[in-house]
């Protein structure tokens, strides 16, 4: 079918969507909380890369988080908690035509869905991850997370808790077939969607931590953060992030960081004060799971019918004498 | 029916092959149920494999059972490594393995013994034992095998002893990975079965391996039937019914896997256990081929996760598991159901609980399919009770789960699991198939819970189709799919999900009773036992008793009409493989006696007073057993 230029024109200007059509409900995440900013940004990516809301889906496992696909106006899938990762596989796997986000929490990523995120990071299917980290429990009302620093007051641990804090980037810098790996903070918008949107384009698994605010359980937590911008450290390279001059004007304290560099990558990430942010990892040469197991194949009723026979065949007892000549032992 | 057991008991035990012996005619037999035992490794499952496919494509009926050492690296020539196979091999239809042994070839006593302990061996049972050990360097060994003879001889079994190893090292450099198709030649001459077929048998079973690996075992084909018409006095006859259409012969598990082909589903995520395994090893081997996939997960909650995923972008998936996986998909099932993502689970159960017997039979997950996973979590669970069904069964559980858009659990057990039996070659017809991912757009205010008001079932929307954009969840939502805390709207997805399962139950036929409409006694039986349990009132019939019996696919729903049949009865009682408390322990009463699953679920549905006689004993129950629980059933 062909179609006269101007409506293909018209056509376009339809298609091309706006900022509204990501907005999904009225969010009720606590005022202040940093899941609001990485909401915003991520709505300002769709729009930018003018994602298709039908072919776009969001997944997430269970926590204040994990409410996230529900402010989109995509497809949304609130599995449950900690098992956000294999049902964004199995979409991927089914379908990867689709657009595929994770949202996740720090219970719900580096806990009971732990042994779920180190094999996504094996599998490296393209999908853009975002782990929600404000180090607490937060729905279910204030418990240590395995990212809460040693000594936090919690309602499980109120005399501080006992273990050191898990890194997450660490974490996933250490395991086989990594390939993208950054880290955010949500209290500097511009970079946290550059980040986000490098991760969008990275071909694989894209891991982003968000260090995230949670005023309502931890309001002091990142205070000296955002008082001293020295307490940053703003990761820069030609093929990782590229600064405004007003950002740098602000967060002097930056350093030059090839991301295809995993030792140096690894060795930046175990820093925790300042925190480093931007871009520690990206190796684009990581097969995805879904490439290698062909993921996506179209199949038509004679495919499978032939594919059957030839299965059936193997099996079976023929009549004396009725064997079909054509059949290849 | 048994007329084997006219077959004459040793008269004179003990005796020795006697060389230029030829048999008289061969004795004709209604059946006859044969064992190849031997270490594990040394070919004994091979032979009876074939030997069931020769007798099979003669028109015989046949069933195999495998015989799975007790442990999974047994010593060599110990009592708890019994390996290898019954065949059992009947004029007719044959539906279930059958009870005793009536002849054994075993490679060595102490495997043997194994199989004398187990009490699987009819008395008077004809033995061919590897003699080689007789002669062994090691005193210890010629003393326990002589020894072993004589208790035997002394037990009333026919023993023979066979020279397997020194006939087959004539032939083959390496004797022990030979022996199998020299007995396989032996088999062969016994019951009389055509050495041509079993010739081709060979060339089918090592196509993949070089020419000279199928000359050589034809070669020892021949010299194991040779040696048997010279030195064996006795031959058999089991009448055929020539074979008239082609048959598939496979065991359970492939049965599910070629099930999984022909409906149409894409992909299978799963995680190793036994018994399941085999499905997926059959389906990773040919699936890809024909363009699906199947996805060994990090564990089975992944695996369910995964597959509802799938299920949710795309065609309805599936997942296999045994026992302890099945627990552990529990949350993922129930996620399924409130979400109301197509998903069929398969459940190859094992003897439980926990790590239990994870080879042997049991059907112990029956309640926990019907009622696991938290909440009001209604769900389909039917059962398969032959290997034909094991194809069928999954081909409709997948129409059942994307036409109401919820949850089949398909149980299967460690007895199908690996049971060989030929039924006729499926005819594909295009309606097996899932239809292709809806991806057209959704009218204008249409939602993505819009249940029927009679019904309760709702259009899925699939990601894709423009329009049709909701968030998913698995909190209580309303028709909008959004989270809604009140009352009403919490009652109304509950009563919906609930009504799809009455949708359903509409659409299923009574099941048939074997036998009379009407008696004495009805068993009710479901699964795997469906063979044992209607030869046994088959048998119990011809001796003038009033019994029927009632088998169940559909645990739940169950289909209109159960009710009535169990009321034309004056007793009604389950046979199941799983424990129920025995009247007969001092502290059970009918207060708190727990009955076996399926009788608590006809109790409570029907309120008739279902009685329950089970076994959990890791094993098929044989016929002979529930024919016995039949009469004290009803002398009672
Ligand atoms: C199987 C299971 N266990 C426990 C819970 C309770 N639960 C819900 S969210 C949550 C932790 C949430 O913490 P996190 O993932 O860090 O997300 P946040 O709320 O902080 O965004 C827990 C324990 C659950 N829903 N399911
Ligand atoms: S409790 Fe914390 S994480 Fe949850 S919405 Fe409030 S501020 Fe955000």
């Amino acid at each position: 079918m062909t179609m006269p230029v101007t409506q293909c024109l018209l056509k376009l200007h339809e298609d091309h969507h706006n900022l509204e059509d990501y907005q999904g409900g009225v969010p009720r995440w606590c005022s202040g909380c940093g899941d609001n900013a990485i909401l915003a940004a991520v709505q300002r990516l769709c729009r930018d890369e003018d994602l298709s809301p039908e072919r776009t889906v969001f997944v997430s496992g269970i926590g204040c988080s994990s409410r996230f696909p529900h402010y989109m106006k995509t497809y949304g899938f609130h599995g449950i908690h900690g098992r956000a990762f294999p049902v964004a596989e199995g979409i991927k796997m089914a379908r990867p035509d689709l657009t595929v986000f994770v949202n996740t929490g720090d219970g719900d990523c580096c806990s009971i869905g732990a042994g779920h995120w180190i094999h996504a990071i094996r599998y490296n299917m393209n999908m853009t991850v975002m782990l929600h980290d404000n180090h607490v429990y937060g729905l279910t009302k204030k418990q240590a997370s395995p990212t809460s620093p040693i000594g936090f007051k919690s309602n499980t641990t109120p005399r501080g808790s006992y273990l050191n804090a898990l890194n997450p980037l660490t974490v996933t810098l250490g395991v086989q077939n990594v390939s993208f790996v950054a880290q955010a903070v949500d209290w500097v918008p511009e970079v946290l969607y550059d980040i986000i949107s490098a991760a969008y384009h990275h071909r694989g698994f894209s891991f982003v931590r968000i260090i995230q605010r949670c005023p309502e359980f931890l309001p002091k937590m990142f205070e000296s953060w955002l008082a001293d911008p020295q307490k940053t450290l703003l990761l820069t390279h030609a093929n990782g992030l590229t600064l405004t001059p007003e950002l740098s004007r602000t967060y002097k304290n930056q350093l030059a960081h090839d991301p295809s560099n995993i030792d140096r990558a690894r060795e930046i990430a175990s820093g925790e004060d300042p925190i480093p942010v931007g871009i520690l990892y990206r190796n684009p040469e990581v097969p995805c799971y879904e490439d290698v197991r062909h993921a996506g194949q179209m199949r038509t009723p004679e495919h499978i019918r032939v594919g059957l026979e030839a299965e059936l065949d193997r099996f079976t007892v023929w009549p004396k004498n009725a064997e079909p000549a054509q059949r290849a032992v | 029916m048994n007329e084997t057991m006219t077959m004459a008991p040793a008269a004179s035990a003990g005796r020795r092959p006697a060389p230029g012996a030829s048999p008289n005619e061969a004795v004709t037999l209604a059946e006859h149920i044969v064992e190849v035992i031997s270490d594990s490794g040394e070919g004994a499952q091979r032979c009876g494999q074939s030997l069931g496919v020769i007798a099979a494509k003669m028109g015989n009926g046949i069933w195999t059972t495998e015989i799975i050492p007790a442990e999974i690296q047994p010593p060599a020539r110990s009592v708890a490594g019994a390996s290898g196979i019954r065949i059992r091999m009947g004029s007719g239809k044959v539906t279930n393995g059958g009870d005793e042994t009536d002849l054994v070839v075993a490679f060595n006593e102490q495997a043997l013994l194994g199989r004398v302990h187990a009490g699987e061996l009819k008395a008077g049972c004809t033995i061919l034992l590897e003699s080689m050990w007789r002669g062994h360097r090691d005193p210890k060994i010629v003393a326990s095998y002589v020894e072993t003879v004589e208790l035997l001889h002394k037990g009333g079994f026919r023993v023979y002893e066979v020279p397997l190893e020194d006939a087959c090292s004539k032939l083959v450099a390496d004797s022990r990975r030979g022996k199998n198709m020299f007995v396989l030649g032996i088999l062969c001459s016994i019951y009389s079965l055509d050495l041509d077929l079993a010739r081709d048998q060979i060339a089918v079973t090592f196509g993949k391996k070089d020419a000279k690996v199928i000359t050589v075992s034809q070669g020892l084909l021949d010299a194991g039937h040779a040696w048997a018409e010279t030195n064996l006095d006795f031959k058999y006859r089991i009448p055929v019914v020539p074979v008239t259409e082609p048959l598939i012969v496979v065991n359970g598990n492939t049965a599910l896997g070629l099930g999984v082909l022909a409906s149409g589903m894409d992909i299978c995520a799963m995680y190793p256990i036994t018994p399941a395994t085999s499905t997926s090893h059959y389906l990773s081997e040919c699936f890809e081929r024909i363009g699906g996939l199947v996805h060994q997960a990090e564990d089975e909650i992944a695996a369910c996760a995964f597959a509802v995923g799938a299920s949710y972008a795309g065609k309805c998936a599936v997942t296999i598991t045994s026992g302890p996986g099945y627990s552990l998909k529990q949350e993922v099932i129930g996620l399924a159901i409130m979400a109301e993502i197509p998903l069929v689970v398969i459940n190859v159960q094992r003897g439980g609980p926990s790590t239990g017997q994870p080879t042997k039979a049991e059907q112990s997950d029956l309640l926990a399919s019907c009622f696991g996973s938290h909440g009001d979590a209604p769900k389909v669970v039917m059962a398969v009770s032959g290997i034909e069904d094991c194809f069928y069964a999954v081909i409709t559980a997948r129409k059942i789960a994307e036409i109401f858009n919820t949850v089949v659990v398909l149980l299967s057990d460690a007895n199908l699991a690996t049971a060989q039996q030929p039924f006729p070659r499926p005819q594909f017809t295009e309606d097996w198939l899932a239809p292709p991912v809806d991806q057209t757009p959704v009218p204008a205010g249409a939602l993505p819970y819009d249940w029927d008001s009679i019904t309760g079932i709702a259009r899925r929307f699939v990601p894709g189709q423009p329009g049709g954009m909701h968030t998913l969840t698995g909190l209580a939502h309303d028709r909008a799919s959004h989270v809604a805390y009140d009352p009403t709207t919490n009652e109304e997805g509950l009563r919906n999900r609930s009504l799809k399962l009455a949708a359903l139950q509409k659409t299923l036929k009574t099941p048939s009773v074997f036998g009379d409409p009407e008696g004495d006694l009805l068993i009710v039986g479901w699964g795997s036992t469906r063979g044992a349990i209607e030869e046994a009132v088959a048998r119990a019939r011809v001796d003038g008793l009033k019994v029927s019996s009632l088998h169940l696919t559909f645990l739940q729903p169950m289909a209109s009409g159960i009710r009535e049949i169990l009321h034309r009865f004056k007793r009604v009682m389950t046979i199941e493989m799983n424990w129920s408390d025995r009247s007969e322990d001092e502290l059970i009463d009918e207060d708190n006696r727990r009955y076996s699953a399926l009788a608590l679920m006809l109790r409570s549905r029907f309120l008739v007073d279902i009685d329950c006689w089970s076994e959990a004993r890791g094993q098929p129950i044989k016929p002979a057993t529930i024919c016995r629980v039949i009469r004290e059933k009803l002398s009672s």
